[in-house]
């Protein structure tokens, strides 16, 4: 191919950097954080690049036509720090996590690939626990590890190790689960407590002592979703709460769908532990990470149904019904506080940052 | 959480609110000193309960929001200088100096470290001898203590490779500044709980002999700061000037003295810059010449780069209580968390993040880039 003056200059401006550079000319951790930033990368870079319909849904899972019957696949890491944590450790999550994606699609989850990246000194000994809780973790989900990849890097480059793990599923016929299906008067279920899982991960990583060990939420949440199917309840729409909690993910849906959704903050449950830590660090729990909770949204007819089904499965934490899509097609999710005013609830930035006082 | 919970009942909340409306019969303008109380306020839509005669504005006590864009840049400067790490608690990692704010300085590689106590800091110095350890000490009198015990405990220990990076502020002066101003419609202020914890309120009284003015001593949680307006606005309309307390559970009027004798060892009173508001006598902490090899700033001098505050920022008339958020062109427009022009709009207690944050009302501009 010649190229002239003229074409090479329509080449570069179509692969000039869509996020202006003058602003972010490197990565932040905030473009990582679950916030406005890291939605803004997703959609200015790699929507753009990537572009085609089935990315461009963005659901936790891409739901795939093969032949005649649809795949569920999605993709994860996991850098978390520390490897092991009160209530889990990076094994065990970068089962659960993918899984969960999966199953938030109402797909069933039937293999996962793993991809190792080991830092050079990483001990055997840990290497082997993280693998055995990745074994527990998949035999209880039901799905096999069926590829995987090991790469080792410098001493220093890596934070002890990361995990990759792709899964993929089957989504039965007439199944249809995601944000295009959420319809006004539809009620807003949150399976229980929240923000467990960061408050846990930081007490760890930043050595804060509470009077009880905080523990994470981490659970697997297929065979719940999976019973809520089989029971007939009509989902519409689920999502696991992860990086950026519960506002994210509902601000993510509310989104998508182009639906308001209103919530009531005296519905939310967050237990004594984890209220308190957020009160000496400022943060807010509905933005707290978690990873063993999902917000589904479906109509009021079946909310008792599915209400008794997710009990069942976490009994320690009762699921909630906090709040209700209204009509309209504004992106906004509002809250009503204690007092009964209301206020609207923002993507953060990134991660929360803990405060001077 | 039984102590917490008390102080955000919404009985209690309205059973304040209709006091107040009780017993106003004219306007009032009254100002809560402290970024944590305008959080309280705007995030619970305190302000709507209040009948129209009482006007709430926001006030300078958001220690992010003063901090001088030349000691963020020097900050910088030093998270970027080899073998240092700068520690700082989260408030300052968004805030934006002249070229780039801190977080961006840890992307290209700056040695940054985000603690929560400035005790962090100082195991960060004993575990990493060979680095200088900087604590960004940033704050109203209420993380002085903590700061100062930082530098008593350095020079005990004789940990030689940590030092303070100071930008300490004192809220008395402030309130002179804004009580002197001929623009202030200001008529009685909610004092910051937590700074008069430590410092109690002596030291405000002469303000009252000399400004005839209500000064009440407030908590943070909704019931708190509805009862520290009843408590103002019942002395407004009796005509009375005087400090009272409505943080009895925290607050005596001689404060800590302890944690007072800690910070008259440590630090001196000094004039300070506040970003926005101009140099301000007697408005600052600094070391003492007994504790000034402790002065990052000293130690490490870096040059300074010339700095421009934005002319579109009115940040310094927010801090002032002159204008609010809402009545700058800028706010929400080019200026938002991710490109913010000022400090008020990325401090966790700044007036512009509290009103980007939670009053947005019906506006979806959260998901515009």
């Amino acid at each position: 191919m010649t190229l002239n003056i003229e074409s090479g200059k329509n080449t570069l401006e179509g692969l000039q950097c869509p996020i202006p550079l003058q602003e972010y000319p490197k990565v932040l951790l905030a473009h990582g954080g679950g916030g406005r930033l890291m939605r803004q990368l997703i959609e200015k870079m790699f929507l753009a690049s990537f572009d085609n319909p089935t990315l461009n849904l963005m659901n936790d899972s891409a739901v795939l036509k093969v032949d005649s019957s649809s795949l569920a696949m999605t993709t994860d890491s996991y850098v978390v720090q520390p490897l092991f944590f009160p209530g889990g450790d990076i094994g065990s999550l970068a089962v659960f996590g993918t899984v969960n994606d999966l199953a938030m699609c109402g797909a069933e989850p039937l293999y996962l690939s793993v991809g190792f990246i080991l830092e050079e000194g990483l001990s055997m000994e840990t290497l082997w626990q993280v693998v055995q809780s990745m074994k527990t973790a998949a035999q209880r989900t039901g799905v096999q590890i069926v590829t995987g990849d090991t790469k080792v890097i410098d001493t220093g480059t890596g934070d002890g190790m990361y995990i990759n793990t792709t899964g993929i599923g089957k989504v039965k016929p007439g199944i249809n689960i995601g944000p295009a299906q959420v319809r006004s008067g539809d009620v807003v279920l949150v399976s229980g407590d929240i923000g467990r899982h960061g408050i846990a991960i930081m007490a760890v990583r930043e050595g804060l002592q509470f009077e009880t060990t905080l523990e994470s939420d981490c659970a697997p949440l297929a065979e719940v979703v999976k019973e809520l199917v089989e029971s007939g309840v009509e989902l519409h729409c689920l999502r696991d709460l992860t990086r950026g909690g519960l506002a994210a993910a509902l601000i993510e849906i509310s989104h998508s769908a182009k639906a308001p959704i209103h919530i009531r903050e005296k519905s939310i449950s967050v237990q004594e532990d984890v209220r308190g830590a957020c009160e000496i660090l400022g943060l807010d729990p509905l933005y707290v990470a978690n990873e063993g909770r999902f917000v589904a949204i479906l109509p009021e007819k079946d909310s008792e149904k599915a209400r008794s089904i997710i009990q069942k499965h976490f009994p320690e934490s009762p699921p909630r019904m906090i709040g209700t899509v209204k009509e309209g097609t504004e992106p906004i999710v509002t809250l009503e506080n204690f007092l009964g005013s209301h206020r609207v609830l923002d993507l953060p930035s990134g991660e929360q940052l803990p405060r001077i006082c | 959480m039984k102590y917490l919970d008390e102080f955000r009942n919404a009985g209690a909340a309205r059973y304040w609110a209709k006091a107040i409306e009780r017993i106003v019969t004219q306007p009032w303008t009254v100002m809560e000193v402290c970024g944590g109380q305008t959080h309280t306020i705007v995030k619970h839509g305190l302000d709507q309960l209040l009948p129209d005669e009482v006007t709430l504005v926001h006030g300078p006590g958001c220690p992010v929001c003063v901090t001088p864009v030349e000691l963020i840049d020097h900050a910088i400067a030093l998270a970027l200088r080899p073998k240092t790490l700068l520690c700082s608690f989260g408030d300052m990692m968004r805030v934006p100096g002249t070229e780039r704010d801190l977080l961006s300085a840890k992307a290209e590689g700056g040695g940054v470290r985000l603690v929560y106590s400035p005790m962090d800091a100082l195991d960060i110095a004993k575990a990493n001898p060979d680095q200088e350890v900087v604590f960004f000490a940033v704050g109203f009198e209420t993380t002085a203590p903590a700061n100062a015990m930082a530098v008593y405990q350095a020079r005990q220990q004789e940990i030689r490779n940590f030092s303070l990076l100071v930008s300490h502020v004192r809220v008395p002066p402030a309130i002179e500044l804004i009580l002197s101003s001929p623009q202030s419609r200001v008529q009685g202020f909610l004092l910051a709980g937590h700074v008069c914890a430590i410092m109690g309120w002596e030291e405000y009284e002469p303000l009252i002999q000399k400004y005839k003015i209500p000064l009440v001593v407030t908590g943070f949680e909704p019931v708190d700061i509805l009862q520290g307006i009843y408590m103002c606005v019942e002395q407004l309309e009796q005509g009375r000037a005087e400090v009272t307390n409505q943080y009895v559970r925290a607050v005596k009027r001689a404060g800590n003295r302890h944690a007072q004798e800690l910070i008259q060892k440590i630090f001196q009173i000094i004039p300070r810059q506040w970003r926005g508001m101009g140099n301000i006598a007697e408005s600052g902490l600094g070391l003492t010449p007994a504790y000034i090899d402790f002065d990052a700033a000293r130690r490490f001098p870096v040059k300074a780069i010339p700095c421009n505050n934005p002319s579109d920022c009115i940040s310094g008339e927010i801090l002032l209580g002159l204008k609010k958020p809402d009545q700058c062109s800028s706010f929400g427009t080019t200026c938002t968390p991710e490109k913010p022009l000022g400090a008020p709009m990325v401090s966790s207690e700044g007036a512009c993040a509290a009103y980007y944050r939670y009053r947005n009302n019906g506006s979806t501009h959260d998901l515009k880039y």
